[in-house]
């Protein structure tokens, strides 16, 4: 039923540009116990009525020091948010939805585009093997945009750039290639631009690989109340992203990605 | 302090509702307030079999509101009697169903199984949803479909309030009000969301899948105040605000122009705490305007100071 959900004011402490557009903001943690993609819903105590709703984001870090968001200005709200100032309140509800499930003992691929590195950042730093992770990285911008430089060394990460066709079929070579290495033994995380998980979902369903797609879509409330956020699910009913997701298996999303509905091994 | 209102046979301990479709069914809101201090919860809107409601993106953001066209989605009121009610705290508050039927026989079905219900304090008839193709609206603009509607819930509805719930965009809704009145309605409670839409100009697409949806939020506050003003005047029926009541302050202000109670509706999705929030400073700002019961303060809206 209900978990350890609750709704805070929380103090932002910093908020640190890596580029134009690209943002870490820091707030006051609270003490959750949470996964790694699991997000929050944020709206700052001086928005009045407009911007009107709260704005979803991936828990990026979390610890006892900071609750990290990374965020890119992409609209109004989002700009609003990059020019908040250390001490501002922010309203905060979380821990929303379901994150992945994550074994620590096994390799894990990680599949990235863009702003779907967000929720991976605290756990690609702090885990405790990182010689198991390997990262698949598509992006458009320049890499200085995100926070790959933190990474631990021991990682294997493979940035690609996506500018062009060119660039496009290198990356979905990288992701062929990678889901097949990862099909028998591993785990598969995938976080990103619908188009992008699209493609990923293409070649797990074809070969029947176990796959975690975190989706991101429209919402409102972040608790299953307002229905705004749904998709729809393979057993009639719809999924609502924000509390049966926001990370679902590749064999829920066989109809969302217009396909039979698929059983796995 | 006396917070109380009788709605009916609906005895509410304060006037504080929560809006059907913003508060799920009640228990997604537990984790931020107790919901037993509500005056009532009135649930997603039900129907007779499961809905999956409208493809696509159902919300956009407008300026100081939004818009929304879910259509309707919802569990069924079966569902919604085996899995949702026994978590709710219907000893404690007062759990209002709202229905929704494409025709008057789904109403009068949908009327006679939660009426049979010990755990529901009273019925909310939706003719007034603006995202369906069947029902909704149409029955909301119509007087005599209205009437129909109200007449044959409440033929089924044993001893439970029926609570009508009004269309904004009708040309004249105090006559609906007064027909429904009528036609047996225990209450009427307004406003629905108001059909509205928004567009792209770089994509020259709707930025509803359904392209035209419901406006919500502190943006249509001004036409559910007046709505509420003439509908007051115009029934002696009770009358349940809403539209946009984010704050306190907006509660007593549709209070002032003649509502028994109100409705919090998306202002639950700013702060999920929101409405319970309201509920605690009821008395204080009950003191600060001198009343001793929420009645002394209805509809007590003086004349324009002359000379102003
Ligand atoms: C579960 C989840 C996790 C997310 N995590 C991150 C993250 O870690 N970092 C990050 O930069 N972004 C993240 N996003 C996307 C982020 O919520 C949007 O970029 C942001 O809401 C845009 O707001 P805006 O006002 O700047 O843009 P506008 O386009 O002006 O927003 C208008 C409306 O559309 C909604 N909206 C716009 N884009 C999106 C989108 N992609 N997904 C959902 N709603 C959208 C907004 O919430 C708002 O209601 C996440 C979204 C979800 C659903
Ligand atoms: C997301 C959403 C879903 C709604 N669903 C319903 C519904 O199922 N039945 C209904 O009668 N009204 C529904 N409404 C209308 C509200 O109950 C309310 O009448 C309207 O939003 C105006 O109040 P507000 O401005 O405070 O939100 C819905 C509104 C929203 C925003
Ligand atoms: S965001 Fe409201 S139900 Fe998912």
């Amino acid at each position: 039923m209900i978990k350890n959900i609750e709704c805070i004011d929380l103090e932002v402490t910093e908020i640190i540009s890596l580029h134009k557009n690209f943002y870490k903001l820091r707030l006051t943690p609270p003490k959750w116990d949470w996964n790694v993609g699991q997000f929050v819903m944020i709206r700052p105590n001086d928005w009045g009525f407009d911007p009107f709703l709260p704005r979803p984001f991936s828990i990026s870090q979390l610890d006892d020091e900071k609750l990290e968001i990374f965020f890119q200005v992409v609209g109004r709200g989002t700009y609003l948010l990059s020019h908040l100032k250390p001490k501002n309140k922010v309203k905060v509800w979380g821990p929303l939805g379901k994150g992945f499930k994550i074994n620590l003992n096994l390799p894990i691929l990680i599949i990235a585009g863009g702003m779907g590195i967000a929720p991976f950042v605290g756990f690609i730093k702090n885990h405790p093997n990182p010689e198991k992770i390997e990262v698949i990285f598509g992006h458009r911008m320049p890499l200085s945009c995100y926070p790959i430089s933190e990474f631990p060394k021991q990682i294997l990460i493979w940035t690609i750039e996506d500018k062009n066709e060119k660039d496009l079929e290198k990356l979905k070579r990288a992701i062929k290639v990678k889901i097949e290495g990862y099909s028998s033994d591993g785990q598969i995380l995938a976080c990103g631009p619908l188009p992008f998980l699209k493609m990923i979902f293409s070649e797990c369903y074809t070969k029947r690989t176990h796959v975690q797609f975190s989706l991101e879509r429209p919402m409102a409330c972040g608790i299953g109340a307002c229905l705004s956020c749904v998709i729809p699910s393979p057993h009639g009913e719809n999924f609502k992203v924000c509390m049966d997701g926001p990370v679902f298996l590749c064999e829920d999303l066989s109809i969302l990605f217009k396909q039979q509905p698929l059983i796995m091994p | 302090m006396d917070l109380s209102v009788k709605i009916g046979n609906l005895f509410l301990k304060n006037p504080i509702l929560t809006a059907s479709g913003t508060f799920g069914y009640g228990i997604e809101y537990s984790p931020f307030g107790d919901l037993k201090t509500l005056g009532g919860i009135i649930v997603k809107g039900l129907s007779l079999k499961p809905r999956t409601g409208n493809p696509g993106v159902r919300i956009c953001e407008t300026p100081c509101g939004m818009l929304n066209a879910i259509g309707l989605e919802n569990i069924g009121v079966e569902r919604f009697i085996r899995e949702k009610l026994p978590y709710l705290p219907w000893r404690d508050t007062a759990i209002i169903a709202n229905l929704y039927g494409e025709d008057i026989s789904e109403f009068e079905e949908l009327t006679k199984i939660v009426a049979s219900r010990e755990e529901i304090a009273g019925l909310e008839v939706n003719i007034s949803c603006p995202n369906v193709k069947k029902g909704g609206i149409l029955f909301g603009q119509d007087a005599k479909a209205a009437a129909k509607v109200c007449e044959a819930v409440k033929k089924n509805a044993k001893d439970k309030t029926v609570i009508i719930k009004l269309s904004p965009s009708v040309q004249d809704i105090t006559h609906i009000a007064k027909t429904v009145e009528k036609a047996g309605a225990d209450a009427v409670s307004l406003i629905n969301t108001i059909p509205a839409m928004a567009v792209d100009i770089y994509s020259r697409t709707p930025k509803l899948t359904n392209v035209i949806g419901g406006l919500s939020g502190p943006a249509i506050k001004p036409i559910a105040l007046k709505m509420v003003f003439d509908v007051a005047q115009s029934i002696d029926i009770p009358v349940i605000g809403m539209g946009g009541i984010s704050n306190v302050e907006d509660v007593f202000e549709f209070i002032l122009v003649g509502a028994h109670a109100v409705q919090i509706g998306s202002a639950n999705f700013t702060n999920p705490k929101v409405s319970f929030e309201i509920v605690n400073k009821l008395e204080d700002i009950a003191k600060r305007l001198n009343i001793n019961k929420i009645s002394d303060f209805r509809g007590t809206l003086k004349r324009p100071i002359k000379d102003q």
